[in-house]
């Protein structure tokens, strides 16, 4: 770990316990974050990215549970930290936007006050100074009028320009990261890209590093500098984004890659299915002790399905999880 | 906002005129009228005074022209005069609407009082021992019949502890209220504890309460801030119905108690069939159901921002 690592996630677990009984979700799961860098979490719904983040925020609930691993925040072990310095931490230095911007705002409360809440909580600020403040945010994060807007209940404003509130909310108070799970995954696709600029630009003017976690692995390519690939609650790959998508090496993300539909690929090839990956997803209590991706893969041999394969090093940049890796 | 309470009354109007028309056909057909409740009593009375009280009454007169000079009184703020007492019922009513206003305040305030955080303390610890407490007191106060509970308050706290007066109105003082206002609240009690607990549970889980944890809100400040009005509102709705339905709902509840308030009246004047004193009560019940609901229209108004009546 660097003076310039904000974030060192170090085999991270997280179990689900369910009457006595405990199902790893999330198993050694490791990965850093550089200060003012934009890293990528990609993998497919229930692979444990969201859990990753909400754990990283301090905010996982019952039955959910850490069962071993350290997370670092610039330095400090936050499972040390005492409920009142997490409370510290969360908002001011890390900060998150979750994906549904239709229910994340508390539909009671004025959009100004729960913007201003941040510098309430974290600046100390009285309420009439924290409702100026909020329009300040709100002008940041391009909603127009915000001297009207901080009025307005969450009801009367669209997806996006919830989405864009929720941005305000997350970096009011200068965040050193911030954790987008899945921002634009319920929105429209024409203001996706808008939304996406918008917390690049921001967190870019900040100083701020940003962990996005998506399924959208165009989106991931296209912003991240580094890229962790998920499967079934570890990290199968992480490389520099410009790498990963040009040269996948774990079968699973060669597999990704070749089911993405491509413009003008029935133009060229002529008119034929999709690529899938085969299979599905094994369920959280049907995980064996081997590599979980072993049941669909095409390259899988008896040790990928005794032996969960250790993370190595790979000759140019990067880590991967694989016994046939190259 | 006024434009809201306008059309309210007036949609209120055409519940009192249906409930009125009602009252009046229905005590048109059941049989027996306050005449026959009198020679009922096995007093011997001349068939001859009987026949000249029922003209005097008007119960001779053909049905649409009874309900028209009823209809016509009634605009005129004139609710008739008991059969028998001879007293203005409108004079009768408001001597005793205080008592039991009275009475369903201090009900529905022990209702809210302790059913509100019953169920919240139930939510909260979701599944521990306090939750199946709360929920067992919220069953068995659902399920005992008042008048049975209401019988084991006069038997134990009054006769064996001698703590509160049996019944009674007393002077109106607070110790003669407390026995019926527990009997007659232990029910809506109940059914707010669970409804509540259901919505905390609700809003516990909703996002916008992760949202506020991530924001770093303390745990205080998330229940003050961000859960109490939003699941308040969920249970609005509830506390307006159980108070509405309270004057009604407080019949047996007066009669055990020996309380002097509208619903003693009207199971009196029910079975002397005293009509006018009958459809007075109910005309009173209906009204007051309908303003409190009518209360809880505005309430939204002011706490939910999503809501607008148009």
């Amino acid at each position: 770990m660097t003076a310039q690592t904000i974030l060192q996630v170090d085999k991270l677990s997280i179990a689900l316990r369910l009457k006595g009984q405990g199902f790893p979700a999330v198993s050694n799961l490791s990965f850093s974050v550089e200060r003012g860098e934009v890293f990528g979490l990609v993998g497919e719904s229930g692979c444990g990215k969201s859990l990753c983040a909400l754990t990283i925020a301090g905010l996982l609930r019952d039955p959910l549970h850490v069962t071993g691993g350290r997370i670092d925040f610039d330095g400090q072990d936050i499972n040390r930290l005492s409920n009142r310095d997490m409370r510290r931490l969360r908002g001011n230095r890390v900060a998150m936007i979750f994906q549904e911007p239709m229910t994340s705002l508390n539909p009671l409360m004025t959009i100004g006050d729960q913007i201003g809440e941040m510098f309430e909580l974290h600046e100390n600020m009285s309420r009439r100074q924290a409702r100026l403040k909020a329009v300040e945010s709100l002008e940041q994060v391009q909603v127009p009028s915000p001297e009207r807007r901080i009025r307005d209940y969450p009801h009367q404003l669209s997806g996006g320009m919830r989405q864009r509130v929720m941005i305000a909310i997350a970096l009011a108070c200068n965040p050193a990261l911030l954790i987008a799970d899945e921002p634009t995954t319920a929105l429209d696709v024409t203001i996706q890209a808008e939304i996406v600029e918008l917390i690049l630009d921001l967190c870019k003017a900040r100083g701020t590093a940003v962990l996005m976690i998506s399924h959208d692995l165009g989106l991931v390519a296209r912003i991240c500098n580094r890229v962790a690939v998920m499967y079934a609650g570890s990290i199968v790959e992480e490389r520099a984004a410009s790498e990963v998508f040009v040269d996948p090496r774990h079968p699973y993300t060669q597999g990704l890659l070749a089911s993405l539909p491509r413009l003008g690929r029935r133009l060229q090839e002529g008119r034929k299915p999709l690529m899938e990956i085969k299979g599905v997803v094994p369920a959280l209590t049907e995980r064996g002790p081997g590599c979980g991706f072993a049941p669909r893969c095409s390259k899988a041999t008896d040790i990928c399905w005794a032996d969960m394969p250790a993370a190595t090093a790979l000759s140019g940049s990067g880590k991967i999880r694989c016994y046939h890796h190259g | 906002m006024f434009l809201l309470i306008g059309r309210r009354l007036l949609q209120s109007m055409v519940t009192v005129i249906a409930a009125v028309t009602l009252i009046f056909l229905l005590f048109s057909v059941i049989p027996g009228t306050f005449v026959s409740s009198l020679a009922g009593d096995k007093r011997d009375i001349d068939p001859k005074v009987l026949e000249r009280i029922e003209t005097e009454l008007g119960l001779n007169d053909p049905l649409p022209t009874r309900f028209a000079n009823y209809i016509g009184n009634l605009v005129r703020g004139d609710l008739g005069t008991s059969f028998a007492t001879q007293r203005p019922v409108t004079a009768v009513l408001s001597a005793r609407i205080w008592a039991s206003f009275k009475l369903a305040c201090a009900a529905i305030g022990f209702a809210v009082i302790v059913g509100l955080p019953l169920g919240f303390v139930a939510a909260v610890k979701q599944g521990t021992w306090m939750d199946t407490t709360a929920m067992m007191t919220a069953v068995s106060g659902l399920s005992i019949p008042a008048f049975w509970f209401g019988l084991l308050t006069m038997y134990f706290i009054s006769l064996k502890l001698g703590w509160l007066p049996t019944f009674g109105y007393g002077n109106g003082g607070f110790r003669h209220l407390i026995l019926p206002a527990l009997t007659l609240g232990i029910a809506p009690m109940a059914l707010l504890a669970r409804t509540s607990r259901a919505a905390v549970l609700e809003t516990m889980n909703a996002d916008f309460i992760r949202t506020a944890r991530s924001k770093g809100n303390t745990e205080t400040r998330i229940v003050v801030r961000h859960m109490a009005r939003n699941a308040f509102v969920l249970v609005l709705t509830t506390i307006g119905l159980q108070f509405g339905s309270m004057l009604g709902g407080s019949v047996v509840i007066e009669n055990l108690f020996a309380w002097p308030g509208i619903g003693a009246l009207l199971t009196q004047s029910v079975s002397m069939r005293d009509i006018p004193m009958v459809q007075g009560c109910i005309l009173l019940i209906v009204l007051f159901f309908l303003v409190i609901n009518t209360l809880v229209d505005i309430a939204y108004l002011l706490i939910d921002p999503r809501i607008r009546y148009r």
